[in-house]
């Protein structure tokens, strides 16, 4: 449990990291929270030359409002993030899944936009963010770009963020429909089976628009899209529960220990219901 | 004419703990916070196979890193390589293969210790692993007990020919004819499965030699320092009287540290090889393979009654699984349940065979109850199947064939004698706290609106037996070790106590329990007595702890000897207040004249008379000390009643324990405080079991729950609040009429929880759900009935 000898940068620019990364090479690391790269380190699955600390740069902490959307740090942390009056008032989901995220210790060291930027299939806030669809500013050697969920996941702890850059912040545009995440998991510290992250516009009582993040049913958190086409309409906990059935079109679920593939794909249908459900309320 | 003055006692207060402070303000003392100048520092190249020969080891590569001191394989630690300890050899014809601390030419199982290296730092050690060089040729891995027990298996040790190691039978009765009698016989297989103990504190320890003697101290996390020290004594032949062996503080052992290691022995003979101190601390993943292991027992058994639910006798034939190598008691694991498959219930027969077997898998050994949870896992299991196999309530089942409150002191089938219990009494306390009438009414309710989520109540009626004893007994079991405790008591000059225990504590609360002994019989004040422990250089005599003996034998040695010592006191005080001992009696820890209150002495001006001796009676030599080495005249026998409001989730599998209540009887409480703690401890381990942990391997034998991340063990956000309540029926053979509590709850909890999800889904056809009840196991054991209802 002793990482093999590493440099440590601490920077507090954004192009301070930029630098430090590229001076780094393909060997660097980005650290903030620390949450999931240090476990990496002491098990030795990774040996990184050089980790480069982007916990206090300040453009990359905190919540701000711009106005149609909100914009959050990417090294704020879970617990500032869930506790956020902007991010509860209008992006109640993530906030809901964030409270998810492993326990209040490591809520309180762990960055949202580091779990983004880490990409773990079974991560939380990854499934939230694609229902609420948020976009993501990417720091390079280049410049600045802007990225869509639907793009920024790519595969197995894989993002748009390439190894010379650095994710600053992601914005959420403000969003007033009922939410809710499901989380199934064996104890509370451990990883999601399966999540369902839903986003419900309801009006007079139908489903106007629901979007849905599914967790760990495939390399990527991924939209339940067949789901939200078949809930257009829907008034009814029985139609919730038929549109949810196709929960699992379209995913590519694994099996491990604690879920073979069809459980998992059943669990996503049950789930789904019950997170559409409790987010609009039918 | 002297009026009795009820003297002001600690016993039986729920006073906090003298312990708590130093713990929860960081004043600990890990062993791996130990820092000797000098120090070398251990890491151990483990093998990544179950079953493989070595055909190439060179560890010369380690020697030429940075920081490096010594680097070792078996060929070049020679004779100084161990033969880990097995002290219980429970048949003549037992096979007891080698173990040594470093595999020689083949390793058996995933962790097997293949080289050392030792260097200046931590890091440096573990850095030089990667210049070992090491080849392995694969063999096949043993890992299912009935393959390995099939001829033409590949064996675990080729030179003893089979992987059985023992097969021990008891046979009480005549199980067959009772079964010939019965109406109905129910069988199952349980499969209680293979578990990790993973305390908070890794298993640490320093050896250093210590420069003015040829004394070698040895500072271990371990639950046994005084076992140990004759345990290092025999193995590296260092003489024992050279050894000294200190358990600092030690966060938790569950029986996973009432054990002498492979990397104690490594630890100790290096320290003297290299003449400086060496300091080794696992892992969380070395915990995981290289930790022994717990249960894993293939329990198959049969119960015979007659159909208005008189069980008539019983029947177990388990496979036990020894890993790899035998460890301290592996084999005598499964015969600490044997005698306690009949529990509290009354039958004319029993038979037991128990066949231990090898598999390339990690050791198993104690793990809290060692072989009584496994035991009263199956009996409250079957009794709840035969109670539906005949249409009964369980709990009238159970009322029908336990033992009652007026049979004791009564001789089980078994052999055993329990002194007292009553069950009656913890029972009908325990139904009153659940209202279990009001939760089978709602029980009804959900199965007949077929609710997604059904209810479901579990049973578990269970009696254990504690502090192994007396040791003629254990003699008779085969068991090289003997079951007594010992207890010096020594009056300060200056007033203060001091209590002298063989038990060695690590979260069981020995200090306050043992002071609150002391002070009822010596009138000092808590506070003024300090408990010594855990270092056999202060503590030279003790039988250490493990088994919920403390206070079962401890405390009576504590008795024992604090009675001894006021006796002592009573002769000098007689001495000085010119009367005669008899015409004293002792009150509030001051010997007063009977009649004449304004003559008295306080013990503790006894104890500077005994100190200064200059006026001491005839005979009686100077200082105030006593001693008491207690062998008791048998097991204890705590019992209690559990009970789990278990709801199904019956679309997703997931259970949920709603409410727990248990009512404990551990007979006489010194402090019913920490009696609650080991309660609700006990419990959580309990249904840890039952819902959330469980070691799994792959047919390679690769341990797959190799991280906390996989191997689940729950939090208290996982859990219930616990309702616990207690009866006290004191143990007649134990002078303090205690019993012990440390294992209770682990034992009765696994049962209850799985009755209850049986129970909620037994009208969908379920009997059985494996452990751990997982979301998964739970939706495919439904699935499955459904499809069997087809």
């Amino acid at each position: 449990m002793i990482p093999v000898e590493f440099d440590y940068v601490k920077v507090t620019s954004i192009d301070q990291a930029i630098s430090a990364l590229k001076a780094g090479g393909e060997d660097a690391k980005i650290i903030s929270g620390g949450q999931s790269l240090l476990p990496v380190l002491r098990l030795r699955m990774a040996e990184p030359s050089v980790l480069v600390d982007c916990g206090s740069i300040d453009e990359m902490l905190g919540v701000r409002d711009d106005g149609g959307s909100i914009t959050i740090g990417a090294a704020t942390t879970h617990h500032g993030v869930m506790n956020d009056p902007l991010v509860q008032e209008h992006a109640l989901l993530l906030a809901q899944a964030t409270a998810t995220v492993a326990d209040p210790a490591i809520r309180h060291r762990g960055t949202t936009g580091g779990a983004l930027a880490h990409a773990d299939p079974a991560g939380d806030v990854p499934a939230a963010a694609l229902a609420l669809n948020a976009s993501f500013v990417i720091a390079g050697p280049g410049g600045r770009r802007t990225v869509a969920a639907k793009d920024f996941f790519l595969d197995y702890f894989t993002t748009a963020v390439g190894p010379d850059e650095i994710l600053v912040s992601f914005s959420i545009p403000k969003c007033d429909w009922g939410s809710h995440y499901s989380k199934f998991n064996r104890t509370a510290q451990a990883w999601a089976i399966v999540g369902a992250a839903a986003v419900v516009n309801v009006q007079g009582g139908v489903i106007k628009e629901a979007r849905i993040g599914l967790t760990n049913m495939a390399p990527t958190a991924i939209r339940a899209s067949t789901v939200e086409a078949a809930l257009v309409g829907a008034s009814s906990a029985a139609q919730i529960t038929a549109a949810a059935m196709h929960a699992a079109d379209g995913t590519r679920a694994t099996s491990d220990l604690h879920a073979k593939a069809d459980y998992r794909e059943h669990l996503a249908r049950v789930i789904t219901a019950r997170a559409v459900r409790a987010a609009s309320g039918i | 004419m002297t009026t009795a003055v009820e003297t002001e006692t600690a016993l039986g207060k729920p006073i906090r703990r003298k312990e708590d402070a130093h713990l929860l303000h960081g004043q600990t003392n890990w062993t791996d916070n130990i820092q000797l100048p000098g120090t070398v520092h251990m890491a151990i190249l483990r093998s990544p196979m179950a079953h493989a020969k070595i055909t190439k080891l060179d560890v010369s590569g380690a020697l030429a890193q940075a920081g490096v001191v010594a680097a070792y394989g078996a060929k070049e630690l020679g004779d100084l390589n161990g033969g880990v300890p097995c002290v219980w050899p429970v048949t003549d014809d037992i096979k007891m293969p080698a173990f040594p601390a470093l595999a020689i030419d083949k390793v058996r199982q995933v962790g097997d210790c293949v080289a050392v290296v030792l260097a200046t730092s931590a890091a440096a050690a573990v850095d030089a692993l990667d210049s070992i060089v090491v080849s392995y040729e694969q063999l096949p891995a043993v890992t299912d007990m009935e393959a390995a027990l099939e001829s033409g298996s590949a064996l675990v040790h080729d030179e003893i020919e089979t992987n059985a190691c023992y097969v021990y039978k008891m046979p009480c009765g005549d199980y067959e004819a009772s079964r010939a009698k019965a109406d109905v016989v129910v069988a199952r297989r349980f499969i209680n499965q293979r578990l990790i103990p993973t305390f908070m504190e890794p298993r640490s320890v320093v050896a250093a030699p210590m420069g003015m003697s040829d004394e070698i101290t040895i500072w271990s996390s371990t639950q046994i320092p005084h076992v140990l020290r004759v345990l290092l004594a025999l193995v590296t032949g260092i003489p024992e009287n050279n050894l000294r062996v200190v358990a600092p503080d030690v966060g938790g052992g569950f029986g996973g540290k009432l054990q002498c290691y492979r990397e104690e022995i490594l630890v100790t003979n290096l320290a003297k090889k290299l003449g400086r101190p060496v300091k080794w601390t696992e892992t969380r993943s070395e915990n995981m393979v290289a930790t022994h292991h717990g249960r894993d027992q293939i329990q198959d058994i049969e119960i015979a009654a007659t159909k208005d639910g008189k069980i008539l006798g019983l029947k177990v034939t388990l496979l036990a699984n020894m890993g790899a190598y035998l460890q301290i008691i592996t084999p005598g694991v499964p015969l600490l349940g044997m005698f306690m498959y009949p529990a509290i219930y009354k039958m004319d027969s029993y038979d037991f065979t128990c066949t231990g077997v090898f598999t390339n898998k990690t050791p198993t050994d104690a793990y809290r109850g060692a072989g009584r949870p496994e035991a009263t896992y199956a009996i409250e299991r079957i009794v709840d199947e035969l109670a539906a196999e005949i249409g009964m309530e369980p709990m009238e089942l159970r009322k029908k064939n336990w033992i009652t409150h007026d049979e004791f002191p009564y001789t089980t089938v078994a052999g055993l004698t329990y002194d007292t219990g009553n069950y009656e009494a913890a029972t009908e306390k325990a139904l009153a706290m659940f209202d279990y009438d009001g939760l089978r009414a709602e029980q009804a309710q959900r199965r007949a609106s077929g609710d997604p989520v059904q209810l479901g109540i579990g049973i578990s009626t269970f009696t254990e037996m504690c502090g192994l004893a007396p040791s003629r007994t254990l003699g008779a079991l085969k068991y090289v070790a003997g079951g007594w405790e010992h207890c010096t008591v020594r009056a300060l000059p200056t007033g203060k106590i001091e209590v002298v225990t063989g038990t060695s504590p690590h979260g069981q609360g020995h200090e306050t329990a043992w002071s609150q002994i002391a002070s009822s019989i010596l009138g000092v004040p808590v506070e003024d007595i300090e408990v010594i422990h855990s270092d056999t250089g202060r503590s030279p005599y003790g039988m250490d702890t493990y088994g919920s003996r403390s206070l079962a034998v401890g405390g009576q040695a504590i008795k024992a000897a604090s009675e001894r010592l006021v006796e002592k006191a009573r002769v000098i005080a007689a001495h000085q207040l010119e009367c005669s001992a008899s015409d004293l009696e002792f009150i509030n820890g001051s010997f007063q004249v009977k009649g004449d209150p304004s003559k008295s002495q306080a013990l503790g001006a006894v104890a500077f008379e005994a100190f200064t001796a200059h006026n001491l009676p005839p005979g009686v030599e100077p200082t105030l000390q006593a001693e008491a080495t207690i062998d008791p005249v048998d097991f204890s026998y705590p019992h209690g009643t559990h009970l789990a409001a278990m709801e199904v989730d019956t679309e997703t599998g997931q259970v949920k324990v709603r409410k727990y209540v248990c009512v404990d009887d551990v007979g006489m409480q010194v402090n019913p405080m920490i009696v609650e703690g080991q309660v609700h401890g006990g419990v959580a381990q309990g249904i840890a079991q039952a819902l959330f942990e469980g070691a799994e391997y792959d047919e390679d034998g690769n341990l797959l729950t190799a991280s906390l991340a996989d191997y689940l063990i729950p939090s208290a956000a996982d859990l219930p609040s616990f309702d616990t309540g207690t009866t006290v029926t004191p143990s007649t053979t134990h002078p303090l009429g205690t019993k012990g509590v440390g294992e209770a709850g682990t034992i009765a909890s696994t049962p209850a929880i799985i009755n209850g999800i049986v129970d909620a889904l037994r009208h969908l056809g379920v009997t059985d759900v494996a452990m751990p009840a997982s979301p998964q196991t739970v939706w495919r054991t439904i699935q499955a009935a459904k499809e069997g209802a087809k």
